[in-house]
């Protein structure tokens, strides 16, 4: 791949990106208000202060109102399927190694209908950064809850008060194997693209938890109610390393809901670093196809 | 058939558990080694302990299709296996099995049984596996086979378990051997020397050497009966081969993974079975919207639902038809044998690659998982691949970043918004195929999108519908499709032109159907066979004018409902006289044709459903 050889007027251009460089062919078409517009700027001044360019990014969405990311973020990008976002974004990244690949998407996708590959995409360690924006409902289909929504609340589905628990996605996350669990929330731009930022240089699955209040349909988990609660672990002598700490800030949810780095494990190998194909030769898929002559015959003998 | 056709059939029979893969192995590699032809099916039940397992090799020195119709030696490893199969052997066969363990029914008259006292034989030991071995030496003697050929093989198969059991084997091989010479008579014929030494394989090792051969990159799967072999082949030659193999946690993961490792450049496959192939279904109409090329294998069972895990049948026709909503493009192909999915395969990643369109591939269990004799010379390795318009290199002379931006290098700047790299992924042109540029080179960012989008990858599904783009859009991706099947090669009519019956088939019935076209003719009816291993692109014109020149046309079919029958007339027009359909989960034998060939000859019915004897 030629990616590799970058001539001298690149370098000399690759310098200066301003976030608005990372800003997509169309302006966002979320509600004025909405979370999700914090999070994208978060990630275009993230990709800015690591000094990536657009075409080193693959953004990877499944379905929903954040998952139309892709769309106004300059970068490769891809918008799938709803809730296949991880695996679709696993099988790029096993293509390409080379790509930062940044998933997006909402709760209902990644923790409802593609639960089972946050799981497993967590297990596996996969070298890329899953930001979720999560606002507790589900606000594309027109506000009905999402496996994020709290006990009691109504909502269209749930016009007498929803009866069914929340799942905790940063506990989930590190009992499933996420080797970097982290939360946000949108309305603390500057601290949430640290996160992003941490994310991002993260060898391995980066998951980041991201409250990305829903201003049209969710009216109990809004500015208001999660201003004056979030309180940032790192403003506490909260250690990373240890998982069962994290497991308990993280399940702290009333007057205080910590946002913050919850729980990091540095240099566990990714899955791309333990597969030995991936060892020499650059990205798979620029790799030469076919058979050479040693490889052929080998398959031939041990069919004789 | 003349004196010089050796034709000769083995069948072992007992529990799961009792060993019967391994003396199978070792049968294969004698046989193929001297160059003898080779086709196996193995009936199995979805247990790893008990049931009944019934494994028919048969062996010729002509090239044969199907595992046949009869049996010359039955080899019982347990008493069911007796009490379910004596009735079938006939006039000049043997039965072979352990006479401490297993009492023989009455057998037909010409029918030789070949008790053998194992625990005599064995010196008392205790190894249950032992009276495989033993019966191995014997089906030597009978067949007429030297044991040093017996002991070279079992030395390499037990090489790596170290020569102590090399020896023990040996020793076990060898009395039996030596009971069954001093006690039986072989048979008159023995196994022959073909001209050159032949290789071995199952249908899901061709699929999966196919895809290997095609340059795939990426191989993702999760275990399914019957197509799980093709996941570990691959697994088995991933890392010597440069191939990512996973293991993935379900089928929709498998199909989405496989996606997105193609759309970042790689030759993608994966492989399931009917109930795996419905959760891909979606992801299916995804690569056909977003224009990747990624290869869908197929393997059907019985079904419907989880159906019979470990039966075959062709019923998963209409599923690959209609799987995923919408009208999309995507080739349906069903090759007819192991070798033609060896071949099928790197034609297939041409045409997707060429089209970038999703294909899939149905196979079924009688093709993956048989194993069959290949001449090693008809394998190429190498075949010709061709990835379509796809861009790899990158351009500096353009700038991804928006234009107008201060950080730009100024070109580019024909489009609004960003980037203004004027990349268009979705470009509409003549032939509806837009230059695929893949993700990580510079000068061609761009989204893809599930969602219907304009030629920039931009929504027009949401915000911005537009009657006239999505219009365009979809008559892009049809053009793509516009003539294909010209650039495919049609079926061929096998057999004379004025037949007396023209038997329909569609792909793993090629073999059965070409066996009993030959019996049929020894009956004095003519026939000929018309295969259609193309599903989509369908050949229309040249199927229409091979069946409408057709005196009597019978469609043969491994189902109940006549799958191929209602497509065949959905897409032609077309009726036929007559159908010939098996949906017990057995595949067909080629007297199963021949005698529903022979009652609608003589007017008992337009639709003949035979009768499996074999009950396993």
């Amino acid at each position: 791949m030629s990616v590799e050889t970058v001539t001298q007027d690149v370098v000399e251009e690759a310098v200066q990106l301003k976030p608005k460089d990372f800003k997509g062919k169309v302006d966002p078409d979320w509600c004025p208000g909405c979370g999700d517009f914090g999070v994208l700027s978060c990630l275009q001044k993230a990709c800015v202060e690591l000094g990536l360019r657009p075409h080193e990014v693959l953004t990877v969405s499944g379905i929903g109102c954040s998952s139309n990311f892709p769309g106004y973020f300059n970068a490769y990008g891809m918008h799938t399927l709803h809730g296949r976002a991880l695996a679709v974004a696993t099988g790029a990244q096993m293509a390409n190694h080379e790509l930062t690949v940044v998933v997006t998407g909402g709760d209902g996708d990644g923790f409802g209908i593609g639960g089972n590959h946050f799981t497993h995409t967590a297990r596996r360690n996969v070298d890329l950064t899953y930001l979720v924006m999560d606002n507790q409902i589900y606000g594309l289909t027109t506000g009905q809850i999402s496996p994020t929504s709290c006990m009691e609340m109504k909502t269209k589905s749930t016009p007498f008060g929803s009866v069914e628990s929340p799942i905790n996605p940063i506990t989930a996350a590190i009992m499933n194997g996420a080797t970097f669990v982290a939360r946000g929330f949108s309305g603390d731009a500057k601290h949430l693209t640290q996160i992003i930022q941490q994310a991002m240089q993260h060898k391995g699955f980066a998951f980041v938890d991201i409250f990305s209040p829903c201003v049209t349909f969710n009216h109990d988990n809004d500015y208001p109610f999660f201003k004056p609660r979030v309180k940032r672990l790192e403003d506490e002598d909260h250690d990373p390393g240890d998982w069962k700490i994290a497991c308990e800030k993280a399940m702290v949810w009333g007057d205080t809901i910590y946002t913050g780095l919850f729980y990091q494990k540095k240099n566990v190998r990714t899955l791309g670093q333990l597969e030995p194909v991936l060892d020499e030769g650059g990205p798979l898929a620029f790799r030469p196809l076919g058979l050479n002559d040693g490889q052929g015959r080998r398959i031939l003998d041990r069919m004789m | 058939m003349n004196s010089a056709t050796f034709d000769f059939a083995i069948a072992i029979g007992g529990a799961a558990g009792q060993g019967i893969a391994t003396p199978g192995n070792i049968l294969a590699r004698i046989f193929i080694r001297r160059g003898l032809h080779f086709n196996a099916y193995n009936a199995y039940q979805s247990i790893i302990r008990g049931g009944h397992i019934f494994l028919t090799i048969r062996i010729s020195n002509r090239k044969i299709h199907s595992h046949g119709d009869k049996l010359d030696l039955l080899v019982c490893l347990n008493q069911d296996t007796m009490d379910r199969h004596l009735r079938i052997m006939g006039q000049q066969t043997r039965v072979i099995f352990n006479s401490d363990t297993i009492k023989p029914g009455e057998a037909a008259e010409g029918a030789q049984c070949c008790p053998l006292p194992i625990v005599e034989l064995t010196d008392n030991n205790r190894n249950k596996l032992v009276q495989n071995t033993v019966a191995l030496g014997a089906i030597m003697h009978l067949i007429g086979l030297d044991f040093q050929t017996l002991e070279d093989i079992l030395t390499l198969q037990f090489q790596r378990k170290g020569q102590a059991v090399i020896d023990e084997n040996v020793v076990v091989a060898r009395a039996g051997f030596d009971y069954a010479d001093a006690n039986f008579a072989p048979f008159p014929v023995p196994a022959p020397i073909g001209p050159r030494p032949l290789a071995i394989w199952t249908g899901n090792e061709a699929l999966a050497m196919g895809g290997a051969a095609a340059g795939v990159k990426f191989y993702c799967a999760y275990p399914m009966s019957p197509s799980t072999g093709v996941l570990h082949w691959m697994a088995q030659n991933a890392r010597d081969l440069g191939i990512m193999v996973r293991q993935v946690e379900d089928e929709i993961a498998v199909a989405n993974m496989a996606i997105g490792a193609a759309h970042a450049g790689c030759r993608a496959m994966c492989a399931t079975s009917g109930g795996g192939f419905a959760l891909m279904t979606e992801a299916i109409g995804s690569a056909g919207m977003m224009e990747i090329p990624v290869v869908f294998i197929n393997v059907q069972r019985a079904g419907p639902s989880t159906g019979v895990p470990t039966k075959t049948e062709q019923g998963d026709l209409w599923q690959a038809l209609g799987a995923s909503q919408g009208d999309f493009e995507r080739f349906i192909v069903a090759p007819k044998d192991a070798l033609d999915a060896f071949n099928t395969v790197p034609e297939l990643f041409n045409l997707v690659d060429k089209c970038q369109c999703p294909g899939i591939v149905i196979s079924d269990l009688l093709i993956s998982e048989g194993t069959f004799s290949v001449d090693p010379d008809d394998i190429d390795m190498q075949p010709q691949i061709e990835r379509g318009d796809l861009i790899t290199e990158p351009r500096t002379d353009v700038s991804d970043l928006p234009s107008g931006s201060q950080s730009g290098n100024g070109y580019g700047e024909g489009l609004v918004g960003a980037p203004s790299n004027g990349y268009l992924r979705y470009e509409i042109t003549e032939s509806g195929i837009s230059p695929r540029a893949l993700p990580g080179l510079e000068g061609y960012v761009h989204v893809v999108a599930t969602d219907e989008h304009d030629e920039d990858g931009v929504l027009i599904s949401d915000e911005y519908t537009n009657p006239h783009k999505r219009r365009k859009m979809v008559e892009k991706r049809a053009r793509k499709f516009k003539g294909i099947a010209t650039q495919i090669a049609p079926p061929q009519l096998e057999g004379p032109e004025d037949a007396e019956v023209t038997l329909i088939g569609w792909g793993s019935t090629y073999g059965v159907i070409k066996e009993a076209v030959e019996q049929l003719k020894q009956e004095g009816v003519t026939v000929n066979h018309l295969p259609i291993k193309w599903i989509v692109p369908l050949h229309v014109e040249a199927v229409t004018d091979i069946v409408s020149r057709s005196r009597r046309t019978i469609i043969v079919e491994n189902n109940y409902s006549g799958q191929f029958y209602r497509y065949l007339r959905s897409e032609t027009g077309l009726a036929v006289d007559g159908h010939i359909r098996k949906y017990d989960g057995e595949p067909f034998m080629p007297h199963h044709i021949v005698d529903g060939v022979l009652e609608q000859l003589a007017g008992k019915t337009d639709r003949s459903v035979p009768i499996q004897e074999i009950m396993v």
